[in-house]
């Protein structure tokens, strides 16, 4: 390794590259692992340990200096790292996953602005086969911080979960990312002298189409935009890699660009649309102007009557939604589970498969609270049972059970696969009021004749419908 | 290494990750991107490596700025996404006896 780049030395030696390998292998086979419900924990332990042995031979390279602020920046990584890791709620996960992701990014972008100015500071020319995955790995992590940090907001409820579209957005954002592509050949043509302004001007550049990027998402579609970010972070990882020659850095952050590429596909399948029209549609702007919405009727019912419609019923399926977890229902709506069954009504729990916020995350929050793995049902199973169910109990979800889905050609959710609760033979909705859903759009189900509305929040009427049971 | 070696590197570990991940059930996604997403923490080590050629303030900042975050992706990844899959762990533990009662009592199941 003659033509070593600048940072990156003796990275090289057998041994180092040993380590590497075993650092990799080890994250392979947790990735592996991670597939299968049983070996998933040691399959992230595994990964872990590979990150471990990752870190320890590259603190051991001889270009490593300025321990005194490695130190300070690992301690506060880990103290952060952990203390947020312990007191995120189960419920808070998706903002979560998508905030570690955004500092990630944040990290492989700063790498390489500072892979930048030490290379190009004694006024050095940067070989291209180095500065382009400079560039890339600014850009694209850049692009991941900010754009995380967006979708955290609006899963937190920080940003409104609307899609915020600005006149002209699309073309505007096309300009910009025409610009830092620009930007970025500039610097490559002039990559013996580059400038350092029009450097940070690339930089900030995809900061603001970070931002840009994600506001005109929906909340409904960010798990989306989560994995897409994740895959993104992946691929600056891998850049920064080839930016460093390091092979660990190429291997790990390919494969979370591959498998991360996977996840995206497999979400917005479920959601029947495709990658393009999910990003650049601004879903549901069009249609969430609220005054549009007219006045109907509907039935509303108390928890009385919701526990007697349950209690004397031979079959009941729960459709768990956001609303779900934002209540931190999940325990509750078991008790009532329980309730039911113990006077042999036959309860199911049915998951679409981008309920909540993050496919599975109804899973995660539904296996907190002890619901056995038997009754957890998928959609495509349990859809053709609904019209068979007396009772369909909506618990805070909305889109997913939207049949204009099925019946508005026009509406913007035309074609997701939704569970068909309008087939039981009776559905109450429990939900706080008759707002829209993430998409934005008003839910018909709502206005059905066999549909009673529930005014109240998941856990207390859970818990309210669970007390009534227990007394008929 | 040479570029044409670390572009090979990429491809096969591009179809790897492919292959690697392509069944998984829907339970197993959530945790599955957070492992994933703090796999990506690796990144920090292109901090360590940088860092130690940081001569002025700016290169300073920049670098620890850039290992505290690269930390926090590892550490924070790796917990929750054992937080999460702790959950499961408990639910797969009592399992089997679950299983052998839903065999023993299948009229709820086929009477629906």
């Amino acid at each position: 390794m003659t033509e070593a780049p600048p940072l990156a030395l003796s990275q090289s030696s057998d041994f180092v590259i040993a380590c590497y390998i075993l650092a990799f292998s080890l994250f392979i086979l947790g990735i592996r692992q991670g597939t299968h419900p049983r070996t998933a924990r040691r399959g992230n332990l595994i990964a872990a340990a590979g990150m471990l042995v990752a870190i320890a031979i590259t603190l051991s390279l001889d270009v490593v200096g300025n321990g005194a602020l490695i130190v300070i920046g690992i301690g506060l990584g880990t103290a952060v790292g952990v203390i947020a890791s312990y007191r995120v709620q189960m419920t808070a996960m998706p903002q979560m996953v998508a905030l570690y992701n955004g500092v990630g990014g944040g990290a492989a972008a700063l790498i390489a602005w500072s892979e930048f100015r030490h290379a190009s500071a004694g006024g050095e020319s940067i070989p291209l086969d180095v500065f382009i995955p400079i560039l890339f790995s600014t850009v694209i992590g850049s692009v991941s911080f900010w754009g995380s940090n967006i979708a955290f907001g609006k899963l937190q409820e920080i940003l409104p979960s609307r899609p915020i579209l600005l006149p002209f957005q699309h073309i505007f954002n096309g300009l910009l990312l025409a610009a830092i592509l620009a930007g970025c050949i500039v610097l490559g043509i002039d990559h013996d002298s580059p400038p350092e302004g029009l450097y940070i001007a690339v930089l900030i550049g995809a900061a603001v189409l970070g931002n840009l990027f994600v506001l005109p998402i929906g909340g409904a579609d960010m798990p989306v935009v989560i994995s897409l970010l994740n895959a993104f972070t992946g691929l600056a990882a891998a850049a920064a890699g080839f930016a460093l020659d390091n092979v660990a850095l190429i291997v790990a952050g390919t494969l979370v660009g591959s498998s991360g590429t996977i996840l995206t596909l497999e979400m917005s399948r479920a959601m029947n649309r495709s990658i393009a029209n999910l990003l650049f549609s601004g879903f549901g702007a069009v249609s969430a102007a609220a005054g549009e919405r007219e006045e109907r009727p509907v039935t509303s019912i108390g928890a009385e009557d919701a526990a007697i419609k349950l209690g004397y019923a031979d079959s009941v399926v729960f459709v768990p939604g956001y609303g779900m977890a934002v209540a931190q229902a999940q325990h509750a709506v078991k008790e009532l589970a329980d309730g039911l069954q113990k006077r042999g009504v036959d309860v199911n729990f049915a998951i679409h498969p981008v309920a909540g916020r993050m496919p599975g995350h109804m899973n995660v929050l539904l296996a907190e609270a002890d619901v056995p793995y038997e009754q957890l049902r998928e959609m495509e199973e349990i859809n053709p049972e609904l019209p068979r169910t007396d009772v369909a109990v909506v618990i805070g979800a909305n889109d997913v059970t939207n049949p204009a889905a099925k019946d508005d050609p026009d509406s913007p959710i035309a074609g997701m696969p939704i569970i068909e609760v309008d087939q039981a033979r009776e559905v109450i909705v429990i939900k706080r009021s008759l707002s829209p859903g993430f998409a934005g759009i008003d839910n018909d189900l709502f206005y059905k004749e066999n549909t009673s509305m529930l005014f109240s929040d998941a856990k207390g009427a859970a818990s309210d419908i669970a007390a009534q049971v227990e007394e008929l | 290494m040479d570029l044409i070696t670390e572009i090979t590197i990429f491809v096969l570990a591009a179809f790897v990750g492919f292959e690697v991940i392509s069944k998984v059930p829907t339970t197993l996604h959530t945790p599955l991107m957070s492992q994933t997403n703090a796999i990506h923490g690796i990144v920090m080590l292109g901090g360590l490596i940088v860092i130690g050629a940081a001569d002025d303030t700016l290169l300073k900042v920049i670098g620890t700025i850039a290992i505290a975050f690269g930390t926090i992706n590892i550490v924070g990844g790796f917990l929750v996404t054992d937080r999460m899959l702790g959950m499961f762990r408990g639910r797969d533990r009592d399992r089997k006896p679950k299983e052998a009662e839903a065999e023993s009592v299948p009229p709820s199941e086929a009477g629906q």
